[in-house]
This record gives structure tokens, C-alpha cells and sequence, in this order.
């Protein structure tokens, strides 16, 4: 190795680190302007949660820049800094390690799923920054931890809202199937926990991972587990739409049910004619024309649904009103607290009464980061691809 | 518990076919110069992705078939001609990295094109379901059988009947002699991913309405298919069809009867299998290697 | 050895040396000091790397897995055990020794294409093991682990992990550079050139080529050990195939026998997702652009290439 390679190694060393500082300085995040509220967002806007991360990551954009059109919050203006994690929990946890250090953001907004979410926690509480997190699995606020919230309903109140109506159809014996990771999963060990409680059965229990093209195995021993009265499955993306397809060409006609992982109108599209008769829960946004005139939500709901659809040209699915929730949450207790000191941020996100969302109408408290119940989660059926609301 | 059986063998049989395309996909561009191609998942992933888009812009199915496929075809062309032909004579690790390079850029141009969600297609003759002694079978099952046979039978004609395809044969065996008796091996080159690529979209296509498409549908498919190409020998077309025929049983039999979790670990334990006990494959000729 | 040769010997490392040294000065942030302590996690792996591909002559489309298994090792013995660190990286590197080990004999018999796909067949079995296994190892949403302490310290920060890291890579270097120089390398040499003279040679090709290889998984290992408790968690997408090809590709990226090139390699590969970021869509088709583009114009790869670059002075053949 002659003392030339070593130089070479030496400017290569150089380089680098150039290279390294031009990303450390923040060269290329958006301007740090002081009077700005800078929100941190990573989202799975490719890879398979990219049904929820897309939506998400295009309504963020879509409100933020409503709100700055009119002013910002207390004449600060609005500050949004994107990373795609692709659904990758070590991708997001890297990349929410760069919005609090280099892009130096006030809030975070993310991750789109379970998986990602769990990967960024520690470092929020590490860092003591306010996460409003856009994923479903309870466990992300159970235990509470001081600074991390979220916006969607659990996969507990789904579970809980399916059995309900199973119960009261008098289907007790069910077949469950479910992804083998992130948001499937804990809804199995959630569903597994409170069927008791609505006398449920579980009589079958099979798995299938998130790129599994095919699932008539795993159906066709649900299909030869006697007494089996309904199916429920539990999962996000391409999975679920998997199962229906399977489950129509298996000929499987018990009562079909699914989580709202899959309420979107991308998933109606992606199994067509088979999802007719599906029943799952969903937000008040899915059936924004069919709810009473009273619901608080119904305007909510219906304007959003517009500004998104004249943006976008399709539908705002459930997952975009999620990180619109957030986003909204996030800004009024930014105007609340009066500036961006993250703790008072917190307080005030804990703070949150009655706040009139997409997802349902959130309050907050120091034992609860969810702040929804049962009642705003509605049961909708597939009918003429379309949903169509059932309570 | 035969309607099980039977249940398992019909998706085995189903996939299999297009596992045996991919392979089939393989052996060619192997034969027509010794590269493995790892791109040839996405050769699949961007016939099925364009059919689609096409018949989102409205076109009729037929059309938007037609047009993806030579589409695919042109990739697989520019493929050859950008990156593969350039670096004639490179190491096999550089050639490996070569085609895992193009397989990451190609799949990155499909997302940036088509977007990062999932899409189906419509099956093409109804989705009722055939019942065959207690197990179903879609019609769109039969289609995939039904082309992978046409395919193949185009191919035995191709190479056994046509001028051109006897050259490509030629080539195979042995490249300066062909040179000497006359056939253009650059042309041979190309029109082997061509092929190749063909052979791809048009399983990618007839699978789409029963398994969805995305960008990331090719890696495995890939893969898989690689591994019935090894199974049946490398470069042996016979071998790449019943390879992939066995990889697509095997996988689903053993999810079924064995675990439905390391059901894909099932195509790379075979291979392991075959490359450790018999890495000529099923129907590989013996080699010999000069030193 | 005179003093003047030895000097040349080790200028290489002097200079990484300080490069490292110096480099903090460069650092603004602890984000960057992330990027960098990852880059010397991936350049210590790619250096073993280096010594089976550049060297050898073989090829691995599954070092990720021994990586991944060093990692999940050190996570499980550690979260659920209650293993001390330093233990569990211990018992993982032996664990991932024996296994290599088991594994090198018949797959190292193959060559080319075959030895890349059995390769290629363990690493993804080990990481679809690592995802089914859920009981033992999280699954794919992977498990959380926490920091590395030996003795009662614990190591823990950016710029602590940054020194570990910069150290480690120093000794790795060095030790590869005394093998490659070695009767061992020597006959590695040859064995590249070609197995059949090296095997009329007198050299057990055999056994040289699984030393290489146990080596380099062991390497793999103990990095990912390492890396666990610094990430604070691990995925089995860390053992998966792309994985295993971006290795490959910094080895090949950076230089092909030359450890030095397998450090930059590692280097620049690891920041350059991070600077094509900014790029968002396009980031997956530049990077395959990158491994095409290199591959066909700089097929030695990057330092290789440079150092044979006909205006810069040479120095006279020995």
C-alpha cells in the first residue's frame, strides 16, 4: 500500500466528511427560520403501509399549507419536514434520531404504523418532544408515557366493536387470521384478551406474514375447523385484500369481518367485488354523508373530505383523517401553549377537550393519550363498493 | 383430507408456473451468456405494473396486455444493451452486482412511475370458482396454466424450428464456433433478455388478478424463480419449467401440512438442498471445467 | 524490514488514524456523529468482507445474516436473560463461529453463480428464522434493546460510541492488513489467482478458504452485537437480503483487495442515502444507477481505479 494510496485515503477522509457536514448542517432540511412552528414527520409512504402513509403524508402537506395561507398559529407559520421510512422500524427510528437533532423539529408527527412508531418512542421520551403517533396498537399508549399520543382508535376498541356485533348476532365461534407483526399481531393478542368478555370463541387461530401473495392454506384450515361461524381478520396493506380474495375463491360464506386497518377506499378498489359484505369499524370519516345532521363531526368530516378531494381527486381514506387530526390537535394546543417550549406543547396536547376530529371527538388526560371511546367508532359494511353505516 | 391435498397442489400448481417462466427467463439469459440475471423479477413486476396503468388510462385489457408486454420487452433490451453488454468480461461478482444494480433501478423507476401502492387487475373470465372433488380452483388459475403451456410450446418451436432461435442455441453451446459460422452473438445477447423478458411480463400479467402487484412484487419473484432455474439446471429450459412446477408444490405443501410461517423459506432450502447434493440440478448435464 | 519499508507498511493506518481523529471536527451534530459511527460499524464488516471477496476470490449474498444473528444474539441473551453484554457478544461471536463454520465446508466446494445463491439461500432462511421466531425474537417488528456496559460503565452517547467505534476500526484494519501480509494471505492470493495451482501449490485450499470465511462471519458478528446496544434495537430486515447486497456493494463499490477501499466503500454508501434524502422518489433508482454505473466504469472499484489513474505520479514498480 504506497503513501499515495494513503493520501487518496486521506482526501477520500476529506470528502466524507464534507459530505457528512453538508448533511449534518442542515443544508438541505427546509430553512430554520426562528418564528416557525417546525413539525417532524416519518411516514411510510412507500413500501407496504403505504395505503396509510401516502394519505398521511399528502394531508400534512394539504392543512399545513391551508393554515399558513391564513397566518400560521399566533403569526408563526407552519414548518414541515417529511422522511419516508418505508415501513422500516430502524429506518424510522434513524430518521426521527435526524428530525430532533439536525432538523431541530418542535413536534413529531409519525409513524404510520405500529412498528415504527415503537422504534421512535424511546427517543422522543429520550429527548422530551411531544409525538402524536398515527398508529393503531394500544400498546403505544398503554402504558401511558409522558410524551407520546395518538390519534387512531386501538385495535382493543376494534376488536371490542367487532365482537360486540358478533354477540349480537349471536355468531360466538369465530376463526381468526392474522398478520404475523406490527399492528396484526397485537390485534390477534388484543382480540385473544377481551373475546372472553363478550363470550366469544376463537376457535381457529393461523398467521400469515405481509407479503404473503396467498392464504388458502391457512383458510382451508379455518374452513376445517368445525363450528366456525364467522371470520375475522386482522391487518393492514396487502394482506388483508389477500384474505378476501382467497377467501371468495375458497367459497367461504360465514360472516366476514375485518379491522380498520383496512378502511380505506383503496382496499374496496383492490378486492372488488369481494369485499361485498365485509363488516369492519370505522372512523366517522368513511360514511361523512350518512351521519346525523347533529353529529359534531358531520362538518368536520365533510369539509376535509372536499378540500382532499378537490387537491387530490380522490377520497380522503380514514388514515389521512388520522395525521389530520394530529396535525389539527397539534396546532391548537400550540395556540394554546403560546410558542413551541415542548413541555408546555405536551401539557397543553394533554389538555385536549372535546376536540372535533375526523377519527371521532378527543379528550385527553394524563391516564389516557388515546382519547377516543367506543362511541366514535362506527360499523360500516361493504355494500356496492361503497360503505355503508350500520349503528 | 384429499380435498386439502388437492386445495394445496392446485395453488402449488398455480404459482409453480410462474416460478417456471421466471426460471425459464433465467436459463436463457444464462445459456446466452453466462450472466444470472437478478433483475428478472422485475421484469415481472413492470409487465404486470403497465398493464395496469394501461388499463387505468382506459385501454381495453387485450391492448394494454399487448402494449405492456412489449414494453417489458424493450426494457429487457436496454437492459442487455446499457448494462450488461458494457461490462463483457467482467468478473461474475461484478456482473452479480451489475444485474442486482438494475433490478434496484428499475424498481425504483417503478415507483417513481406507477406510484407505491398495491393494484389488481380484473380476472380475465369471472371469479367463480371451479369445485374439483372439494377443492375450488379459479378460472384465472386455468389462465396461467393455460399460457404457461402456450409459452413454452412457442418456445420449443422457437428454438427448435426457427433459424433464429437454433442460432441462440448455438450460442449457447458454444460461442466462438457460432461466431465462426457466422451468427451475429451481440444479437443473440439482446435478443435473450428480450425473451427473457417476455417470458416475465406475461407471467407477471396472467398472475396480477390472483396475487396483487407493486413495485416490490418482483424481488421474490425473482428469487424464487432462480431457485427453480438451479433445481431444474442452470441453463436446461426442460429443467427451469419442472423446477419451478416443484418449488410451487413444495411451498404450498408445506404450508399447509408443515408451517405457513417458513413457507418461503421453503424455495431456498431446496435450493440449498440441490446446490449441496446435486448442483447440477434435476436435469443438468455434467460440466468440465478447464483450468 | 527496514525502518522505511515498515513505515510504508503502516502509513495507511496512520493516516486512518487521523482521518478519525480529525473527523469529529467536521462533525456539527449528533445526527452526524450517527452516520458516522454507523459507516465504522459497516466498514469493520466490510473489511472482513473484504479478505472472502477481494481476496479470496469467494462471494457472499448473506453476510447480513451473520450480522443479524451476532445482533439478535447479544438482544435476547441480553433483554431476556439478563446476560451481561460483553457475554452475550462473546457467546454470539462463538455461536456464529460454529455455525459458519458448519456451513463453510460444503457451500465453500461451490463456485461462482452456485456459491452466490447458497449464500444468498442461508442468509435468507437464517433472516426469515429471525422473523418467525417471534417468541424469541420480537418478529419483524424486532426488539428493543438497551446499552452496552462492561465492567460496570456503560457506554452510551454519540461521541463515547464514535471513539469505540473509531478504535475498533483502526484494530480491524490493522489486523486484516497483517493477514493479507501473512503466509495465510499469501495463499489467499493464490487461491484467487487459481484454486487448481494453488491446490498443485502444496495450499489447503479448502481450509483457507473456511478460515477466511469463518473469519469474516465472525467479524460480522461481533459488529452486530455492537451495533444492537448502540441502536437501541434491531429488525430482521438488518439480516435480509438487500442488506446483504449493500455490503457486497461497498466491498466492490470501494475496491476489491484493498482494505482501505473497502472502508471508503462503506463510508461513502452509508452516507449516501442520507444526502439522497433530499432526492425523496428518485433515492431507490439513483442508488441502483450508482451500483450499475460503478460497476461498469470502475468494475475495480473506486480506490483501485483511482490509484491507477495515469495523472497521478506513480511510484516506481518494485
Amino acid at each position: 500500500m504506497s503513501v499515495l494510496s494513503s493520501a487518496v485515503t486521506a482526501a477520500f477522509g476529506g470528502v466524507l466528511a464534507v459530505l457528512l457536514s453538508f448533511t449534518g448542517s442542515g443544508a438541505l432540511a427546509s430553512g430554520a427560520v426562528a418564528e416557525t412552528i417546525k413539525i417532524g414527520s416519518f411516514l411510510s409512504v412507500t413500501g407496504g403501509a403505504s395505503f396509510l402513509g401516502d394519505p398521511e403524508k399528502k394531508t400534512l402537506e394539504l392543512e399545513i399549507a391551508a393554515i399558513n395561507r391564513q397566518g400560521g398559529i399566533n403569526g408563526r407559520l407552519l414548518d414541515l419536514v417529511v422522511y419516508d421510512d418505508g415501513g422500516a422500524a430502524d429506518k424510522a427510528a434513524s430518521f426521527v434520531k435526524r428530525l430532533i437533532e439536525s432538523d431541530q423539529v418542535d413536534v413529531l408527527v409519525g409513524g404510520s404504523t405500529t412498528a415504527t412508531t415503537m422504534a421512535a418512542v424511546p427517543l422522543a421520551e429520550k429527548a422530551g418532544i411531544p409525538l402524536v403517533s398515527l398508529a393503531g396498537a394500544v400498546v403505544i399508549v398503554e402504558p401511558v408515557k409522558t410524551w407520546v399520543f395518538k390519534t387512531p382508535h386501538t385495535d382493543r376498541l376494534a376488536a371490542e366493536k367487532i365482537f360486540e356485533d358478533l354477540r349480537k348476532r349471536g355468531l360466538l365461534k369465530i376463526g381468526l387470521i392474522s398478520e404475523d407483526a406490527g399492528f396484526g399481531k397485537s390485534g390477534h393478542d388484543q382480540s385473544l384478551l377481551v373475546a372472553r368478555n363478550f363470550g366469544i370463541e376463537i376457535a381457529a387461530d393461523e398467521v400469515y406474514s405481509a407479503k404473503d401473495p396467498d392464504t388458502t392454506a391457512q383458510l382451508t384450515k379455518i374452513r376445517n375447523t368445525p363450528g366456525v361461524a364467522a371470520l375475522f381478520n386482522f391487518g393492514f396493506g396487502q394482506g388483508p385484500a389477500v384474505v378476501t380474495r382467497n377467501v371468495r375463491q375458497l367459497g367461504l360464506t360465514v360472516p366476514f369481518y375485518q379491522s380498520h386497518g383496512v378502511a380505506s377506499k383503496a382496499f374496496i378498489a383492490l378486492v372488488g367485488a369481494a369485499g361485498e359484505g365485509i363488516r369492519l369499524p370505522a372512523s366517522a370519516l368513511a360514511v361523512a354523508g350518512q351521519l346525523p345532521d347533529g353529529d359534531p363531526q358531520k362538518p368536520v368530516v365533510l369539509r376535509f373530505q372536499q378540500a382532499y378531494a378537490e387537491a387530490y381527486k380522490t377520497e380522503a381514506s380514514t388514515f389521512a383523517g388520522y395525521a389530520y387530526d394530529a396535525l389539527h390537535m397539534v396546532v391548537e394546543a400550540a395556540g394554546r401553549a403560546g410558542g413551541v417550549d415542548k413541555a408546555k406543547l405536551r401539557d397543553e396536547l394533554e389538555r385536549t377537550k372535546n376536540f372535533v376530529g375526523t377519527t371521532g371527538v378527543f379528550t385527553m388526560s394524563p391516564s389516557d393519550h388515546m382519547g377516543l371511546s367506543l362511541s366514535s367508532f362506527h360499523l360500516v359494511e361493504i355494500k356496492n363498493g361503497d360503505w355503508v353505516l350500520l349503528d | 383430507m384429499s380435498s386439502a391435498f388437492l386445495q394445496y397442489l392446485f395453488s402449488g400448481l398455480t404459482i409453480g408456473s410462474i416460478y417456471a417462466l421466471a426460471g425459464l427467463g433465467f436459463s436463457i439469459i444464462y445459456n446466452a451468456s453466462h450472466v444470472i440475471n437478478f433483475a428478472q423479477g422485475e421484469f415481472i413486476m413492470i409487465g404486470a405494473m403497465a398493464t395496469v396503468s394501461l388499463t387505468g388510462l382506459g385501454l381495453p385489457l387485450a391492448a394494454a396486455i399487448a402494449l405492456a408486454v412489449a414494453a417489458t420487452v424493450l426494457v429487457g433490451a436496454a437492459v442487455a444493451r446499457f448494462a450488461i453488454m458494457p461490462a463483457r468480461g467482467a468478473s461474475p461478482v461484478t456482473l452479480i452486482i451489475i444485474t442486482i444494480g438494475t433490478s434496484v433501478f428499475l424498481r425504483g423507476a417503478a415507483q417513481v412511475l406507477w406510484g407505491k401502492g398495491y393494484h389488481a387487475l380484473p380476472s380475465f373470465s369471472g371469479d367463480t370458482p371451479f369445485v374439483v372433488m372439494g377443492a375450488t380452483l379459479l378460472p384465472q388459475s386455468l389462465w396461467v396454466l393455460g399460457t404457461t403451456l402456450a409459452v413454452i410450446a412457442g418456445l420449443g418451436w422457437f428454438f427448435g424450428r426457427t433459424l433464429y432461435g437454433k442460432a441462440m442455441l448455438a450460442t449457447s453451446c458454444n460461442r466462438l464456433a457460432a461466431q465462426l459460422v457466422g451468427i451475429r452473438v451481440s444479437g443473440v445477447l439482446l435478443a435473450a433478455f428480450a425473451l427473457a423478458a417476455l417470458l416475465g411480463a406475461v407471467g407477471g400479467i396472467v398472475m396480477t388478478p390472483i396475487t396483487f402487484t407493486s413495485s416490490e412484487a418482483g424481488i421474490m419473484l425473482g428469487l424464487k424463480g432462480f431457485s427453480a432455474a438451479v433445481l431444474g439446471g442452470l441453463g436446461n429450459g426442460a429443467g427451469a419449467i419442472l423446477g419451478g412446477l416443484i418449488v410451487g408444490v413444495a411451498e404450498a405443501m408445506s404450508a399447509g401440512y408443515l408451517s405457513s410461517a417458513y413457507k418461503e423459506a421453503t424455495a431456498f432450502a431446496i435450493i440449498l438442498f440441490v446446490l449441496l447434493f446435486m448442483p447440477r440440478g434435476l436435469l443438468g448435464q455434467p460440466g468440465s471445467e478447464r483450468v | 524490514m527496514t525502518g522505511k519499508r515498515r513505515l510504508e507498511r503502516h502509513s495507511g493506518e496512520a493516516v486512518l488514524a487521523l482521518v478519525l481523529l480529525a473527523l469529529p471536527l467536521l462533525l456539527p451534530n449528533a445526527y452526524a456523529y450517527d452516520i458516522a459511527v454507523n459507516a465504522g460499524f459497516n466498514a469493520m464488516v466490510c473489511v472482513g468482507l473484504n479478505l472472502l471477496i477481494g481476496y479470496a476470490g469467494q462471494i457472499s449474498l448473506g453476510h447480513a445474516a451473520f450480522f443479524g444473528l451476532g445482533a439478535y444474539a447479544s438482544g435476547i441473551l441480553t433483554t431476556r436473560y439478563g446476560w451481561p453484554p460483553l457475554a452475550a457478544l462473546v457467546c454470539g461471536a462463538a455461536g456464529v463461529g460454529l455455525l459458519s463454520w458448519l456451513l463453510a465446508r460444503p457451500v465453500l466446494r461451490l463456485r461462482g453463480h452456485f456459491l452466490a445463491m447458497a449464500t444468498l439461500g442461508i442468509g435468507i432462511i437464517i433472516s426469515i428464522a429471525l422473523n418467525t421466531e417471534s417468541w424469541l425474537t420480537g418478529g419483524s417488528d424486532g426488539l428493543m434493546v438497551g446499552d452496552f456496559s462492561v465492567l460496570g460503565r456503560t457506554l452510551s452517547g454519540d461521541r463515547a460510541w464514535y471513539a469505540v467505534v473509531a478504535v475498533l476500526l483502526l484494530v480491524t484494519v490493522s489486523m486484516s492488513r497483517n493477514l493479507i501480509d501473512s503466509p495465510v494471505g499469501r495463499a489467499l492470493r493464490a487461491l484467487h489467482g487459481s484454486e487448481v495451482a494453488a491446490e498443485v501449490a502444496g495450499i489447503d485450499t479448502a481450509r483457507c478458504k473456511v478460515l477466511v470465511f469463518v473469519l469474516s462471519a465472525v467479524l460480522a458478528s461481533i459488529v452486530g452485537s455492537l451495533f444492537v446496544h448502540y441502536a437501541g434495537m434491531i429488525t430482521p430486515a438488518r439480516a435480509g437480503f438487500m442488506r446483504s447486497i449493500e455490503l457486497v456493494t461497498m466491498v466492490v463499490f470501494g475496491g476489491m483487495a484493498s482494505t482501505y477501499g473497502a472502508v471508503i466503500g462503506a463510508a461513502i454508501l452509508t452516507a449516501l442515502p442520507q444526502l439522497l434524502t433530499a432526492f425523496e422518489d428518485y433515492e431507490t433508482m439513483i442508488f441502483g444507477a450508482i451500483m450499475v454505473g460503478t460497476m461498469i466504469f470502475m468494475p475495480r472499484g473506486l480506490l483501485v481505479t483511482l490509484a491507477g489513474c495515469r495523472w497521478l505520479p506513480r511510484r516506481p514498480a518494485p
